[in-house]
């Protein structure tokens, strides 16, 4: 059964009809929210981006506790200036000096509040950045096997969402510790003016505490249920827009509307309960509020009268009691945010463990302009998994300034090889050179610039033309860049556009036919000018016109460089100095096209059969070829 | 896609960030508030138990002026009697406060919830019924934005700005009346904080308000980059790009976290300022207060009154500043909102439209021309005539950009046409039911958006209540059934945006197999076999050469191949048909056809 299925709609006339199949938003595989409320591992990883801050921590931490106490002070400077300032036959003069006091305090409750504020604000933010530049970081160097697996969606909420509910708990925990101070603050002031009303009035605490424990559980499922209701909804509004072409091609427009109020109203009536959780706590800390006020009142007159404590101290009293729910209120709200933020820590730290397969060796040396254009298989097996190989014993070599096509029909390991080259991955067996050098050898960065590498899907970054001809080739002018596309034969349709090589692409180059966007790929690869150019060439099917542009842009990309090329089509083979056909891994033949040919090999079969392009050939001609040749 | 389906930036037809004018924004604001009061129970709720609740609130402060007083007094009366009466006062209004709050904002509530539960279900619709005209020049986040964002904006403003209107006017009024009346400076000293802290808490919400949105788009130029990086991984390894990547980077975080910093100190200097202005009014307060005090003149029980509705008025003083961004928020969002929601639908049902009726299935185009929005009139097609008899198949070819989506799109009244007409026996598509249209012609487009959902649901899109057999039939003939079986769940795996990803070919085959599950009388592919195989292809066209029989097949390819069966070609041109005929006639011709048609057969030697 898929996830979908238990949420349909249910006919309500079921006539034995054939169930109606239509859905509108998917259910999403949400994550955990929430985790434990302290996990020590996750708040050991999260304090090393917080330590380098550390003098700034002790300052929100002073800050907060002077802020707390000022507050803490207020009502028992009303109280004294009751009880003594205007007493009749106070001393003239005391209460103009209690109320200077008064000023005093309430300076430093300003500076205070100030300091606090602005130092865990900006602290808090600052950590978030580190945290995600430290990702970010992490995920250029991570193996791209794990890229592979993982989408970029979820890359994307782990770099936004998870880290926010770090700088929410950040700034929550200097908040919890002034909370945790005015509340001992409060009771410890309570109990100094007088215990035993203290202790009557107290009890309002535990009731308080067991009903905020008791609502949070039913409240947080309620929250959470609107909150995913919502983002259904969401879901599915956004499906809507992304979809209305196929929509409004077969006419569902009628019956996603029915299915979407259903869903809306469903979030209505979740959003509706989580409404009424939320305000029914109004009316319970009222009343308890009054009881404990009713309580002062009439325990506190009774003592005023007898004697023991004067009115100030009941005011005192009073004033106490009106702040004395906030901080339960807001500590059992930052008990939901440590729990969230606990879970997105594990996350985080998931990320930060991914290993770093491929590195720099100690001593890696640099490949130079020097160094020639060769590249060498020696003997290389590789699998992506190690007891699987892709690759198996692989050797051949492509001297500075030759062409190789390498052939093969879906899943022989021609991508396999143009990932190793550029050293994507490490090979298990034998070793790849690369003028000369064995690519553990080099460093990466040197090796980036030693090769040059057009992708089977062009892929473009939002900006304008020229930046993504000259992408991270910072050393090329604008000349360069222009005589690039100009050698590729995309300045014609450049020029053409509004404003030239400044047009913004839209994201991936939206814009821009797919014929456009594989031009441009081609000039930032010349642009890059590097001594070997790896190429996979594009399956998908181009109109015949494009296609020809392409094929001799291609040709003049090769002009001069060594050319490593995953080939499709017959006329980039033909064109090629060697021609290595791989088959399951293994390197079956090589050599050009007239000797394979007569070969009366794989390469000539597949050859004669005329088709425009080898991915054409259907699975079973390939298939029944390898069992004859084995 | 290979053919530039309308321009894409210029002549936006609906702009998120687009500014509003005032005018807009207050004809906006009236239209909310009308449509909270058609859930007239509840919003006359909100409003009227708001004034108990802001009365009760009031009480308290008086109610223990009199407490204290009576305690003072019980040096010389020791009666408990009065006390135990004010206790008991004391905590009934607590308890009433609490059950009129309570009703207040459940109902405010409840008003955005059932207003946001219908201007969604209008979005949704809208959205749905807009043509393709409007969705060429819009960007889906937009509309997405409109349809989270500024809903949202929207269902806040009863509770957060009118009935927070009418609390704020009945507490500040009814208490400064009691105040003042009781003594005159006092109350002006203890009202003093108000004006300031109104004016600040007002200012910063609204700069907050803007700088926010300066602030998303910084964090969305951010995000941007970080997804576009890591989607584009292998480019930036390929390239050994980490330097470059992380120096662009830096520079988008940096930005944002410069301006997230201005926006704190913003914060905390209002914050702040508002916390001094309170206490110095307390200050005040205390010192009057305090010599009248010990002059007679009040009680200590009045003292403790005025401060303490000085502490209940300090919050919603503070929280004034919501209230006016909510305002704020309202009249933007909503009038983005009522444009989309208002926004003229150009394709719909005339008002005496009635359902196609196909009897010959005969398909006509007479001298159809058409422009996109926004071109200043520079026709896509022109002058195309055309008309193909139920069990045609006829080809259509050309360079990208001469126009053979765009005439497509014509024909399942994607676009109306500027000019000429198109008929189906003899029957204006303008002039019938759109649903009956597209129900009549079926078209697999060049870009297959698959919906979230199994595979089945996906196939059985156009007919949600299709038999188990049929669906699998359709699987098969676009020789998608195979590739299924082997699926983990088979026909309940679950494709699109979060589900198992399909290859191009893949997604081809699925949507061609959906496509088959309706009946049309015309069936259109346009380029939607460029990522199968030519083996996988003629294999679905030898399974649909029946299918064909019963109605109008349209082939627009660039593979010749792909155009094996057709009857006829069209050769099309900059939006005009150049060259027309069976394909041995083309090829006879010696024209552009026959160009092609050598290009394709020997790519070497034309290289």
């Amino acid at each position: 059964m898929s996830p979908t299925q238990s949420t349909e709609p249910r006919d309500p006339h079921d006539d034995g009809r054939p169930r109606m199949r239509a859905v509108v938003g998917s259910t999403r595989i949400e994550e955990d929210i929430f985790g434990r409320v302290f996990d020590g591992k996750v708040v050991g990883r999260i304090w090393e981006f917080v330590a380098p801050y550390k003098p700034r921590v002790w300052i929100a931490v002073a800050a907060v506790l002077i802020f707390t106490l000022s507050q803490l002070t207020i009502p028992l400077l009303i109280r004294y200036a009751i009880d003594n300032g205007m007493a009749p036959g106070a001393p003239p003069g005391l209460l103009v000096r209690i109320v200077g006091l008064f000023g005093l305090v309430i300076a430093v409750n300003y500076a205070a509040q100030l300091v606090q504020e602005r130092v865990t604000g900006r602290l808090a933010e600052d950590v978030l950045f580190d945290i995600r530049r430290r990702m970010f970081g992490h995920l250029q160097r991570v193996s791209l096997s794990f890229m592979d697996k993982t989408e970029v969606g979820r890359l994307m909420s782990r770099l936004q969402g998870d880290v926010n509910s770090m700088q929410e708990f950040l700034e929550t925990s200097v908040q919890s510790v002034g909370d945790i101070a005015l509340l001992v603050g409060i009771v410890v002031a309570m109990l100094w003016l007088d215990w035993q009303l203290a202790l009557l009035v107290l009890m309002a605490l535990p009731i308080l505490l067991g009903v905020r424990v008791l609502w949070l559980a039913r409240a947080r499922a309620a929250f959470m249920a609107a909150h995913e209701a919502n983002s259904r909804a969401n879901g599915a509004l956004a499906e809507a827009i992304h979809g209305v072409r196929a929509v409004q091609s077969m006419s569902r427009e009628r019956l996603n509307s029915e299915l979407y109020a259903r869903l809306v109203g469903k979030t209505y009536d979740a959003q509706l309960r989580s409404s009424a959780l939320a305000q029914i706590m109004i009316p319970i800390v009222d009343t308890l509020t009054g009881i404990a006020m009713a309580v002062v009142v009439v325990a506190g007159g009774y003592v005023v009268a007898t004697g023991r404590i004067e009115v100030g101290v009941m005011v005192a009293f009073l004033f106490y009691i009106q702040r004395f729910f906030d901080p339960i209120r807001s500590l059992t709200l930052q008990y939901s945010v440590m729990q969230r933020a606990m879970a997105s820590g594990h996350r985080l730290t998931e990320v930060l463990d991914v290993p770093v397969d491929v590195q720099d060796a100690p001593e890696a040396v640099d490949l130079t302009p020097a160094d020639d254009g060769s590249v060498e298989f020696r003997g290389v097996t590789f699998g992506y998994d190690p007891d699987q190989p892709v690759l198996k014993d692989v050797s051949f070599s492509v001297a500075s300034g030759e062409t190789v096509a390498l052939v093969g029909p879906t899943g022989s390991g021609k991508s396999s090889c143009m990932s190793l080259i550029h050293r994507f991955y490490d090979v298990q067996e034998g070793a790849i050179l690369v003028g000369g050098k064995d690519v553990r050898d080099v460093t990466q960065a040197s090796l980036g610039r030693h090769i040059a590498m057009v992708l089977q899907e062009p892929y473009l970054f939002t900006g304008t033309v020229m930046e993504n001809i000259r992408y991270a080739s910072t050393w090329a002018s604008d000349m360069d860049v222009i005589e690039a596309a100009r050698a590729v034969g995309a300045h014609e349709f450049i020029e053409a556009m509004p404003q030239g090589y400044d047009t913004l692409l839209d994201e991936r180059g939206s814009n821009l036919s797919l014929g456009q966007r594989q031009l441009l790929s081609f000039a930032r690869a010349l642009a890059a000018d590097a001594r070997i150019l790896v190429l996979d060439e594009a399956t998908a099917n181009i109109d015949s016109y494009t296609e020809r542009k392409i094929q001799k842009a291609l040709v003049r990309l090769l002009e001069g460089r060594t050319g490593l090329v995953i080939a499709h089509r017959l006329a980039t083979i033909r064109g090629a100095d060697r021609i290595v056909v791989l088959q399951q891994g293994e390197k079956i033949e090589e050599g050009n096209h007239d000797a394979l040919m007569a070969r009366q090999g794989l390469y000539a079969k597949l050859y004669s059969l005329n088709y425009a392009s080898f991915d054409d050939i259907p699975a079973e001609l390939t298939e029944a070829e390898r069992k004859a040749s084995t | 896609m290979t053919t530039p389906s309308a321009p894409g930036g210029r002549d936006r037809a609906f702009r998120r960030t687009a500014a509003t004018d005032t005018a807009k924004g207050r004809a906006a604001i009236r239209r909310i508030t009308a449509m909270c009061f058609r859930y007239r129970a509840r919003a006359w709720l909100a409003l009227a138990a708001t004034v108990p609740a802001v009365l009760m609130q009031l009480a308290i402060p008086v109610i223990l002026g009199r407490a204290v007083d009576r305690t003072i007094a019980m040096a010389e009366t020791p009666q408990m009697r009065p006390l135990v009466l004010i206790a008991l006062t004391l905590l009934a209004v607590s308890v009433l406060r609490g059950l009129f709050t309570l009703a207040q904002n459940f109902a405010a509530e409840s008003v955005g919830h059932a207003l946001a539960q219908d201007l969604r279900n209008q979005i949704y619709a809208k959205i749905q019924r807009l043509p393709f005209s409007f969705h060429d020049r819009t960007h889906s986040g937009d509309l997405i934005t409109v349809g989270m964002l500024d809903l949202e904006g929207v269902r806040m403003y009863f509770s957060t700005a009118l009935v927070r209107t009418l609390l704020l006017s009945l507490l500040i009024g009814i208490g400064a009346f009691m105040l003042i009346r009781a003594d005159p400076i006092m109350g002006l000293l203890a009202l003093s904080f108000v004006p300031f802290a109104a004016w600040r808490s007002s200012a910063m919400q609204l700069t907050l308000r803007r700088t926010w949105l300066i602030l998303q788009e910084k964090l969305g130029v951010l995000s941007q980059r970080m997804e576009e990086n890591l989607a584009g991984i292998r480019v930036v390894r390929a390239f050994a790009a980490e330097p470059h990547e992380m120096a662009r980077f830096d520079a988008a975080s940096k930005d944002a976290l410069d301006y997230s910093h201005q926006r704190i100190d913003v914060r905390v200097r209002n914050t702040s300022a508002m916390s001094l202005a309170f206490f110095l009014s307390m200050g005040l307060v205390l010192l009057y207060g305090g010599r009248q005090v010990a002059a007679g003149e009040i009680t200590v029980g009045t003292l403790a009154t005025f401060l303490t509705f000085m502490t209940i008025l300090q919050m919603p003083v503070r929280q004034l500043g919501l209230m006016v961004n909510a305002y704020a928020r309202a009249s933007t969002c909503g009038a983005r909102l009522f444009q989309l929601l208002d926004m003229p639908e150009e394709i719909a049902d005339a008002p005496d439209a009635r359902p196609l009726k196909v009897t010959e299935g005969t398909l006509t185009l007479d001298n159809v021309g058409f422009a996109y929005h926004g071109t200043d009139g520079r026709r896509a097609v022109s002058g195309i005539s055309l008309t193909a008899r139920r069990g045609e198949t006829i080809g259509i070819l050309g360079a990208p950009g001469a126009g053979k989506t765009t005439l497509m799109h014509l024909l399942p009244r994607f676009y109306d046409p500027t000019e000429g007409s198109i008929t189906i026996d003899g029957q204006d598509l303008r002039e019938v039911t759109l649903e009956s249209v597209r129900e009549a012609v079926a078209i697999v487009q060049q870009d297959s958006f698959l919906f979230t959902t199994s595979i089945e649901n996906n196939i059985a899109y156009a007919a949600p209540r299709a038999e188990d057999r049929r669906i699998r039939g359709v699987a098969e003939s676009a020789q998608l059934h195979d590739y299924v079986l082997g699926l983990p769940q088979q026909y309940g795996t679950v494709v699109g945006e979060r589900g198992v990803s399909l290859s191009g070919g893949q997604r081809q085959r699925l949507s061609i197999a959906r496509t088959l599950m309706m009946t049309p009388a015309v069936l259109v592919f346009d380029d939607s076999t460029a990522a199968i195989d030519a083996g996988t292809e003629s294999r679905i066209r030898a399974a649909l050469r029946d299918y064909a029989k019963d109605r109008v097949t349209l082939i627009v390819a660039h593979r010749l191949a792909s155009l094996k069966d057709a009857d006829r070609i069209l050769f099309m041109e900059d939006g005009r048909v150049v060259e027309e005929g069976t394909p041995a006639e083309l090829l006879a011709l010696g024209g552009r056809y026959k160009a092609l048609h050598d290009l394709q057969m020997s790519p070497e030697d034309a290289a």
